[in-house]
């Protein structure tokens, strides 16, 4: 019974999603261009793609740069969005339903929408931000462009993602942190300990199962990700001075049509997020056999 | 200790200012009429607020087309993603079973895979469709199907969660009054889990709403692209960048996410991190 109940999932995922990756791995071993689809039909070339790819130097930079890219992410998103969490925790009712709303609406915001809010904000002729900026008296904004090196390019692309990423990350830690025993907080304040002793010894053991799998889902979803920088930097722009993992086999496979280097770059690509995601699914699991 | 809360809430404030800028920028620049988004010293709130930017909006080419090609989308997905996932997250939820836990590393590894990874295989495969011999590139069925698998494991690991909290005794109860495990499956379990399939159908609704990468891979031209790839070109070539109009478009793509992301947001944060957080 079981069987037949999960079968239906089975089979659409073998087909949609497990044969492609069957295919992928036979594509990454073929010189497979525009001329090999026509053909419905590529060249075997063996391990070639692979040694090409790791010996490139645009992939090596690119992997550090993704690399660094995401560390600064999931850093920037978890600690803005933790503090954001506590924050919650103090404030009046009012306050905080004021703030949980604007966490929600920005959360609810449609990665391409967030990308063209930003294009306008950042605007170097009419936006916002430069005006802003000016008026603080921070610099002399007038006219900046803030696309003009690729660190600020991926620097942009970061504030917009952290806007996006620091709602789950609030809201969920906060949800958390209601499980934090209220006498212990008390007993431990009323002992004399520092606010940053009672959040590292109270709270931080009992929200550290939340924060790992929050880290390292950010760390994933981060690391793959392609609509907020292939967008915001512009698909004109996309260039190996800027490109990060997603980006970069998007361009190096489909658009310059060399499916098979494609291929082996996905297949390094959904390697090392195979890595990363252990942490997760582990702790996932335990989670479904508890219940 | 008053005198604290009021700091923090004062803090709370200027977050709540910050964090929400960029949405009442965007609306607030979609209802300004061009000379105010222009201006030298931007106007905060609109002056004589219009409506034109909206309607120059809709009415550029393939905007209701386009609307019309995502909601096809969406209904479809979230209609058999929902079936498919329940039966399979009632088999997790109620039996145990050989092959179980792997089914589970599938379901929870599949949601990790970064999109682009799969690009290529899927844009040759949905080309040419093994065995089938047809080309579901740049049709709707084939961007569907793409998103089904991205649908599917989320939707069968929150119906999981959901079943769960539906006590056995329940079920037996109904079985012993003479139903079948379907009747009582239909009559008891069905009612309970409604708010669970709520959920589930409106992520699966922002999902496959919001997607971009295999929309615009897969979809060639204005008759067949979704909402999000039509907006995502309406930045455009021209000198001029008419942002009232770009800002019109975002808030009109943005309106049903936000309208149904307030419905269920507890619950797909709770769907994420389901087990985690449990006390």
């Amino acid at each position: 019974m079981p069987y037949l109940l999960i079968a239906p999932v089975v089979l659409v995922l073998a087909a949609i999603l497990g044969y492609p990756i069957y295919y992928l791995v036979r594509l990454s071993l073929q010189r497979y261009d525009l001329f090999a689809l026509l053909q419905h039909h590529g060249t075997y070339v063996g391990l070639e793609n692979f040694t090409d790819v790791l010996r490139d130097p645009v992939f090596q930079h690119t992997l550090v740069r993704t690399i660094v890219f995401t560390v600064a992410n999931v850093g920037l998103t978890m600690v803005l969005g933790t503090l954001i969490a506590l924050l919650l925790v103090r404030i009046s009712t009012w306050v905080r339903i004021l703030l949980t709303t604007g966490l929600v609406l920005v959360w609810a915001m449609p990665p391409v929408v967030a990308v063209q809010v930003w294009s306008w904000i950042t605007n170097s002729e009419n936006g916002v931000l430069n005006y802003v900026l000016t008026e603080l008296h921070v610099g002399n904004y007038f006219q900046h462009n803030w696309y003009e090196t690729p660190f600020w390019q991926l620097t942009m692309v970061t504030t917009l993602i952290v806007w996006g990423a620091i709602p789950f990350v609030a809201i969920t830690v906060y949800a958390a942190l209601s499980q934090v025993p209220h006498e212990l907080v008390e007993a431990a304040q009323i002992d004399g300990a520092r606010s940053w002793r009672v959040f590292k010894d109270v709270t931080m053991p009992v929200i550290m199962p939340v924060l790992l799998i929050l880290t390292s889902l950010s760390i994933i979803w981060d690391f793959g990700v392609f609509t907020q920088p292939y967008l915001l930097i512009g698909q004109g722009h996309q260039d190996p001075t800027n490109y990060l993992m997603s980006v970069y086999l998007y361009i190096e496979g489909y658009t310059k049509t060399e499916f098979g280097r494609g291929a082996a770059i996905s297949i390094l690509m959904l390697a090392i997020v195979a890595a990363l995601s252990v942490v997760y699914i582990r702790r996932m699991l335990r989670a479904g056999d508890e219940a | 200790m008053r005198r604290r809360r009021l700091g923090w809430d004062a803090l709370g404030l200027v977050l709540f200012a910050a964090l929400v800028f960029p949405v009442f920028w965007m609306i607030s620049t979609a209802l300004k009429s061009n000379d105010q988004i222009y201006s030298f010293n931007p106007v905060w709130f609109p002056r004589h607020p219009t409506l034109s930017h909206f309607s120059d909006a809709i009415h550029r080419p393939y905007f209701w087309t386009d609307v019309k090609n995502s909601v096809i989308v969406v209904i479809v997905t979230v209609a058999l993603a929902l079936v498919l996932a329940f039966f399979a997250a009632l088999a997790l939820a109620k039996y145990r079973f050989t092959g179980r836990k792997l089914f589970i590393v599938l379901v929870i590894g599949i949601q990790m895979l970064p999109p682009a990874g799969l690009i290529i295989p899927l844009y040759i495969l949905l080309g040419d469709v093994p065995v089938l011999g047809i080309n579901l590139v740049n049709t709707l069925a084939g961007v569907i199907l793409v998103y089904l698998t991205f649908a599917l494991p989320f939707c069968v690991w929150t119906l999981r969660g959901f079943l769960l909290g539906i006590p056995k005794d329940l079920e037996e109860a109904a079985m012993v009054d003479g139903s079948t495990r379907l009747g009582a499956f239909v009559r008891i379990l069905l009612p309970l889990v409604a708010p669970g399939l709520v959920a589930t159908s409106v992520f699966a609704f922002i999902l496959s709403w919001n997607e971009y990468i295999f929309a615009t891979t897969l979809l060639h031209d204005g008759k067949t692209q979704t909402i999000t790839v039509w907006l995502s070109y309406l930045y455009g070539g021209n000198r001029f960048v008419d942002w009232g109009q770009i800002m019109a478009a975002s808030t009109l793509i943005a309106i049903p996410v936000v309208i149904f992301f307030l419905l269920v947001q507890r619950r797909i944060a709770f769907g994420l991190t389901a087990g985690a957080v449990r006390g």
